[in-house]
């Protein structure tokens, strides 16, 4: 067994940091290190930047613009791209829509799209959740009536993520109501300025609003917009959802989160020493280190098991574990800001004014962000609804 | 032995109970959180009403004398209710006049409902530890001149007057040369800078620019703090613990009922077998929480200071591990909904959050229990 980083791994790295250091504006890193909300054109102009390097889709096929890397680079990408701060891309198209159209939508669908996606024309959101279809995804009811060369959709979707910037939402529909559940559900693309589409804003117990429920009243979609074949959605949808695991383990940046407690826990002191010495703090520190150890482990191994394109039941697994340890990681930061952590000043966290109001700019987002991440062990699948998969799927039970 | 309520503490819990089911219903209490003052003067005045400030005064200075474990009943209604108005942090300061023996017309106010106080005892820095004080209090003839910063006051804004620990000798960290103080809000050089806390309370930060007190505003004996301090913190946390009860309780009567009414895949989610037991052990922190919060908070006010230390602790870290616990599992069940701002489990997680961060949070109060004399001695 050979633990080190090839040095073509090594050249690769380094490679990708110059790029970060020369390419990736400061305000933005500033933002994503500050924990401020990003806006809109922070996203867009990010996201500009990487498309004209050609590392905006490093999954995709070469053809369609993505990188070739190698599933180690890819890896290391991933991590550096944390470490430096870098805001998030509009995962939904490139990492989520992107396979499944690659996968199963007409030469004309992929002709059209795959380019609006890499050049960030369109702002794609994901409209599967329903208020009544959550984990039990299939029992969803939005419908969509064919009518000539139209389908006619009604219902509602819900905890649409940035569904405020979109243009265009992928959503699943029921076209058909016979047979199992699974087999009347269609997937479809609808560009989110047709007549009949409300979006209402939710607001997370942090106080921001980033998901939104989704009203669809009447809104006539091109069958053209139909991915695959009619009541074959399901499975494009699961295809989709292995893809939206993997991320979500966000190893890198727990890495950085980890720097980020152990550089605030140095500097705070307790009994007359660092935070980070104080042992019972010093424990939990070192207990979720070494968890982050082992996923990372975990990870390569998967990644080295070999250019794989499809994700197994494994990635169960990652998201378990990688949702927790950034949860446990986010709670130690905040209680490293002791009482002064009990602040909460969405004008600073909005970027509406400089700095925070009891004047510990550090301090300021950890709570929000605290409250925000409770719900990565609830949405791409509830970390419940992973462990019915591992029991199941690898397990046999 | 006898663990049960008596008549009149259950006739008092009751009647709590009826005022927030009917007043402070969670819409008003969204209201109230929402609005500039983040707190309800009529809200304030019902709970003088009822008596609820009366009860922490002494009879001698026109209150009704109640014990902690009457105090304990009244936080654990505010807990169950997720009240915010600044009622705690006015006990609490009353407190340290109460047994300080002295100040009675504030007491008088204070139970009267016309003086609402706050303690200002965190420094930036010191994390949990309230003896970590840098605010200098300089001798002027026979007052003092403070000068310094004092943080997370909860409900600091909306004070009348504070309770101030400062340093009038010794080193940073020293338990000696503490003397606590009684600032008035009008005093000249004080500044409030009032904000709001993550669980809808209110929160501030004080800075004193040659803030001059008398001699008379000294709360027990100059220099000699540390002792009232710590007796009136850890009855601060017995109640803090109390408070926690109620709301893990509620939170837990809430998620329950949602495992009983949501559906997925076509039944109760409530029926998945690993619901059905995390429901369980968040039950079980419930008792385990309520149990050592009794025992803390009927014990507070008459254990000798080591067996109050250990008692006090010990309440702290195992509410603190059942609160962690059933909120961070409340939100886990209740899915995409407990994500939301708009259901009320989302504000008792915050809550139990911020008690948590409160007069020591668990790793603290751990500690302290370790190094209590008796610990070691096997
Ligand atoms: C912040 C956020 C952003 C989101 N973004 C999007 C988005 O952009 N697009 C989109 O379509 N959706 C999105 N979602 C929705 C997300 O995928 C769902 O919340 C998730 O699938 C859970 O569904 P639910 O909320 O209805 O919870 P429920 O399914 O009602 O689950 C409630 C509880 O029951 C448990 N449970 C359910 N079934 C089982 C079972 N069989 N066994 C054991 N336990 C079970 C769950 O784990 C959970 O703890 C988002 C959610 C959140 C919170």
């Amino acid at each position: 067994m050979d633990l080190e980083y090839k040095e073509e791994d090594l050249r690769f790295r380094a490679e990708v940091q110059a790029f970060f250091r020369e390419n990736l504006p400061k305000e933005l890193s500033d933002k994503v290190r500050a924990r401020r909300h990003l806006k809109r054109e922070d996203a867009v102009r990010w996201h500009k930047i990487l498309a004209k390097k050609g590392w905006i889709a490093p999954g995709w096929p070469r053809q369609y613009g993505g990188t070739g890397w190698s599933a180690m680079q890819r890896h290391i990408w991933a991590e550096e791209y944390a470490l430096a701060y870098a805001p998030p891309t509009l995962s939904f198209g490139l990492n989520l829509l992107a396979p499944v159209l690659l996968g199963f939508a007409s030469e004309e669908q992929k002709q059209h799209y795959l380019p609006r996606i890499y050049d960030a024309e369109d702002w794609w959101c994901q409209g599967y959740s329903e208020p009544g279809a959550g984990s039990d995804l299939a029992s969803l009811k939005t419908r969509a009536v064919r009518q000539g060369d139209h389908y006619i959709v009604d219902g509602q979707k819900t905890w649409t993520t940035l569904g405020q910037h979109a243009d265009m939402i992928f959503c699943l529909v029921r076209t058909s109501a016979q047979g199992p559940r699974q087999q009347g559900i269609s997937f479809l693309l609808i560009d989110m300025k047709t007549p009949g589409i409300t979006v209402r804003p939710i607001i997370t117990l942090d106080e921001a609003h980033e998901v939104n429920e989704v009203f669809f009243d009447n809104v006539k979609v091109p069958v053209a917009n139909l991915i695959g074949e009619e009541n074959k959605g399901w499975t494009y949808a699961k295809y989709l959802l292995g893809h939206e695991r993997t991320g979500i383990a966000a190893i890198g940046n727990s890495k950085r989160e980890l720097k980020v407690l152990k550089r605030r826990a140095a500097k705070a002191r307790v009994d007359g020493k660092p935070l980070l010495q104080e042992p019972q703090f010093a424990a939990r520190v070192a207990d979720v280190e070494i968890e982050l150890m082992a996923l990372e482990m975990t990870a390569l191994g998967l990644v080295a098991d070999g250019a794989r394109s499809k994700i197994g039941p494994e990635a169960s697994l990652l998201k378990i574990e990688g949702t927790q340890i950034s949860q446990e990681i986010s709670q130690l930061q905040l209680e490293s800001a002791g009482p002064t952590g009990l602040a909460f000043d969405p004008a600073y966290l909005d970027g509406r004014t400089e700095h925070a109001v009891n004047g510990d700019d550090d301090a300021a987002p950890l709570a929000a962000h605290y409250f925000n991440l409770r719900k990565i062990t609830i949405f791409g699948g509830s970390n419940e609804v992973q462990r019915n998969v591992i029991s199941k799927m690898i397990l046999g039970l | 032995m006898d663990l049960r309520l008596s008549e009149e503490q259950q006739q008092f819990a009751d009647s709590l109970r009826r005022w927030i089911e009917k007043d402070y219903t969670f819409e008003a209490r969204l209201k109230i959180i929402r609005s500039d003052a983040g707190v309800s003067q009529p809200a304030y005045a019902a709970l003088t009403e009822l008596g609820a400030l009366a009860l922490a005064v002494p009879e001698e200075a026109g209150g009704m004398g109640g014990s902690s474990e009457d105090l304990m009943i009244v936080m654990k209604e505010i807990g169950r209710g997720l009240v915010v108005e600044p009622y705690f942090a006015t006990i609490l300061a009353a407190e340290f006049f109460k047994q300080a023996g002295a100040h009675k017309p504030i007491l008088e106010r204070v139970a009267a409902g016309d003086m609402k106080l706050a303690c200002a005892l965190n420094e930036k820095g010191a994390g949990h530890e309230l003896f970590n004080i840098g605010l200098a209090a300089r001798q002027d003839g026979a007052g003092y001149v403070l000068n310094g910063a004092k943080c997370s006051v909860v409900h600091g804004g909306q004070a009348d007057g504070f309770v101030v620990s400062v340093r009038t000798g010794g080193g940073q960290r020293d338990r000696d040369g503490i003397t606590l103080v009684h600032v008035p809000r009008a005093a000249q050089g004080l500044t409030v800078t009032d904000f709001r806390t993550f669980d809808g309370q209110r929160g501030a930060d004080l800075a004193f620019a040659d803030v001059r007190v008398p001699a008379s505003a000294v709360v027990g004996q100059a220099g000699q703090g540390w002792d009232i301090l710590e007796a009136v913190t850890d009855y601060g946390v017995a109640l803090l613990c109390a408070e926690a009860v109620g709301a893990i309780e509620q939170a837990n009567a809430l998620t329950l009922d949602y495992l009983k009414t949501r559906k997925q895949f076509g039944v109760p989610i409530g029926t998945f077998q690993v619901l059905q037991h995390r429901m369980a052990d968040m039950y079980i922190h419930q008792e385990q929480a309520r149990s050592i919060a009794v025992l803390a908070a009927v014990k507070v006010q008459t254990a000798a200071p080591d067996e109050r230390r250990k008692l006090v602790s010990a309440a702290k870290v195992r509410v603190g591990k059942a609160l962690q616990f059933v909120g961070q599992q409340a939100i886990q069940m209740h899915g995409g909904m407990g994500m939301t701002n708009e259901m009320s489990i989302s504000h008792y997680f915050k809550r139990l959050t911020a008690i948590e961060m409160t007069l020591g949070n668990t790793d603290f109060h751990r500690s302290r229990f370790i190094s209590q004399p008796g610990f070691a001695a096997v």
